[in-house]
């Protein structure tokens, strides 16, 4: 697990480095979902788009979603936008940087599914094999149209007792197909052409203010983590108080009620000490008793000021 | 694991490792997409070649691309051409250096899938169907059949099962032919490619090695420069934001000290340090009260200098001296409203 453990802690050097690794993990998960999810075309004139076209749209927006859930600038972002103005000023620049790099890595995994189930094929003969033009295909050119929409439809189900050794089914399936990878390969083109370009193009532009916006973005962040774990330790210590309190003011009543002899003073040996004057049965139940139907109030100030 | 960590670090220890690494993840990753993708030639006259040619050249060229966009460096290479000259002067040679190592690590993905391509064979059979000699491979004298429809049978060539001119020519024949014709081609683009790179490695030294080093030393430092700082802006916020916070709660506490009018005395120095922990804040409405002043009124970018700690160990005594009593006193009457 040393290997694990080496490439987690890079990827947690900084919470850039973190989103990163979560797209990633997003994207490599978008292609196992594609690989092991059954498709099955219905094979029917009206079904086969609706379910090709869903098939190929509804995950990437699923994806797209669960890009933004799981990455937590989102929620910093949200909240730096709404925040009353107070005593810090917004600085639009900032939330548009912001922005901007949250939508781009939760692009990844959607445009991961499109591709692959474009390149695959599948869910574009299911979709558009009833759409082609019968004449151009020989074993589809002499029927009636609305026989040559059936058996158009039922060309993605290879089983199909019509289909299973008709050459023509082979061919209209290998078009589209082939159109299909096309698109693919088009689309991964002009997208890496693009992400090229914004590359290379941005130093030429407002490079000043792109260097500051990424700073003060890091620091919001930054900010918000150092502000939550000082919450949690305080919180820590001010539960820790509280119940302390609450110990001392039992041992105080059941000194109150069971009179005892004034035995014990300041000299308490240490582990009398650890047992806060409880130190039978009766008192244990008494105390959890009490910590159930009377919880102390959340105020430490006597304590502190003691 | 000793052995994939001293791999990792060395892979970490500068840039140029690094994306030696990322290359060579590339390569790998384009024969794995070669042998994933499912070559489907479409066996129709016009669409063959324009199929083979593409699945031939389009990857390659997404593949260089993207070890441009994955290289780190083209974001530095760019800065630095675009940056004004200010108090250091621009090299040119780092510029050309730093390119010139970007496009040579680049190169090799689509080098590795354009020779995987044309190993396999697929692609060319694909394109070059239609163009087979049929006279000394077939029977061109097969009658009565136009040149659509010879073009048309070609086609269907790398479709075994569709295939319908045995006659004309046989299919194995015609694929044979063209594999041999692409692997020829692809053993002649790897022994290309391997002269080239043995080339450039060896000449190189002869030709201004000194410019070279220099060249190779500034791009380097270029490179360290710009990440040291961004690990000194990062170091940098966390303090800023340490400062920022604990000046906010102290703020605060003070705030309610003058609100509700109790004397300003703080717990003794032996009761704690678990009480300057709790930073003032010893009940819940008072937390509620910070939590929501810290979304509304988040405090300003704004550190004040540190008050110097006074006798009694009470670092809170004195106003900072710097910092406006207009505003803490609207802070104050917003909370005794609240």
């Amino acid at each position: 697990m040393d290997r694990f453990r080496m490439i987690f802690q890079y990827f947690q050097s900084n919470s850039e480095s973190v989103m990163n690794g979560i797209c990633g993990l997003l994207a490599l998960a978008s292609v196992k979902m594609y690989t092991s999810f059954d498709f099955s075309c219905p094979c029917l004139p009206q079904y086969n788009m609706a379910y090709g076209l869903g098939i190929m749209f509804v995950p990437p927006v699923i994806l797209f979603l669960c890009g933004l859930i799981l990455n937590r600038q989102s929620l910093v972002m949200l909240e730096e936008w709404r925040r009353p103005q107070g005593r810090r000023k917004k600085d639009p620049a900032v939330i548009r940087y912001m922005c901007s790099s949250i939508m781009q890595r939760a692009m990844v995994a959607p445009v991961v599914w499109i591709v692959v189930t474009l390149l695959d094929g599948k869910c574009l003969i299911c979709a558009f094999s009833g759409s082609l033009d019968p004449e151009k295909f020989v074993g589809f050119a002499n029927v009636s149209t609305v026989q040559a929409q059936q058996l158009l439809a039922k060309v993605p189900c290879k089983d199909d007792e019509l289909m299973r050794n008709n050459t023509s089914r082979k061919a209209v399936s290998r078009y589209l197909r082939c159109w299909s990878q096309a698109l693919g390969w088009s689309i991964l083109l002009i997208l890496i052409i693009a992400a090229f370009l914004a590359r290379w193009l941005r130093p030429c532009f407002n490079q000043a203010t792109l260097l500051q916006a990424r700073h003060w973005s890091n620091y919001i962040d930054i900010e918000q983590k150092i502000f939550e774990e000082t919450c949690c330790e305080h919180s820590r210590l001010f539960a820790h108080k509280c119940i302390l309190h609450f110990f001392e003011s039992m041992r105080q009543e059941i000194k109150l009620h069971s009179c005892s002899l004034p035995g014990e003073g300041e000299g308490a040996e240490g582990e009398e000490d650890l047992l806060q004057g409880i130190t039978d049965q009766d008192q244990v139940n008494k105390l959890l008793k009490t910590w159930y139907y009377e919880k102390p109030p959340l105020d430490v100030s006597q304590a502190t000021q003691r | 694991m000793d052995k994939f960590r001293m791999i990792f670090q060395f892979f970490q220890s500068n840039q140029e490792s690094f994306m030696n690494g990322i290359c060579g993840i590339m390569a790998l990753a384009s024969t794995q997409m070669y042998s994933a993708f499912d070559f489907n030639c479409p066996c129709l006259p016009h669409y063959n070649l324009a199929y083979g040619l593409g699945i031939l050249l389009v990857p390659p060229f997404i593949l260089f691309l993207l070890g441009f966009v994955l290289n780190n460096n083209i974001s530095m290479l760019a800065e630095e051409w675009r940056r004004p000259q200010g108090q250091r002067g621009k090299d040119p040679a780092v510029l050309r250096y730093m390119f010139c190592s970007m496009a040579q690590r680049a190169m090799i993905a689509p080098a590795v899938w354009v020779s995987v391509t044309l190993l396999d064979g697929k692609c060319i059979t694909c394109a070059f169907c239609t163009s087979v000699p049929v006279e000394t491979l077939g029977n061109a004298s097969h009658p009565h059949l136009s040149q659509g429809e010879i073009q048309r049978v070609l086609a269907r060539i790398p479709c075994k099962e569709i295939y319908n001119g045995q006659q004309l020519i046989a299919n194995e024949v015609a694929v044979r032919y063209l594999r041999c014709i692409s692997q020829a081609l692809g053993w002649c683009f790897v022994l290309l490619m391997t002269t080239l790179a043995f080339l450039v490695r060896s000449l190189r030294p002869c030709f201004s090695q000194a410019a070279f080093l220099k060249s190779r030393y500034w791009s380097h430092y270029i490179d360290i420069e710009r990440k040291l700082f961004d690990e000194t802006c990062a170091e940098h916020a966390r303090s800023f934001a340490k400062v920022c916070i604990q000046q906010f709660f102290e703020g605060m506490s003070t705030d309610l000290v003058a609100a509700r009018c109790h004397l300003p005395r703080k717990a003794p120095a032996d009761a704690g340090e678990a009480a300057e922990k709790l930073l003032g804040i010893t009940d819940r409405g008072t937390m509620n009260m910070a939590l929501k002043s810290w979304h509304r009124c988040k405090p300003p970018l704004h550190l004040h200098p540190p008050a110097l700690p006074t006798g009694n160990g009470w670092a809170g005594e004195g106003q900072p001296p710097m910092h406006p009593s207009v505003p803490r006193r609207e802070t104050a009457a917003y909370f005794s409203c609240v």
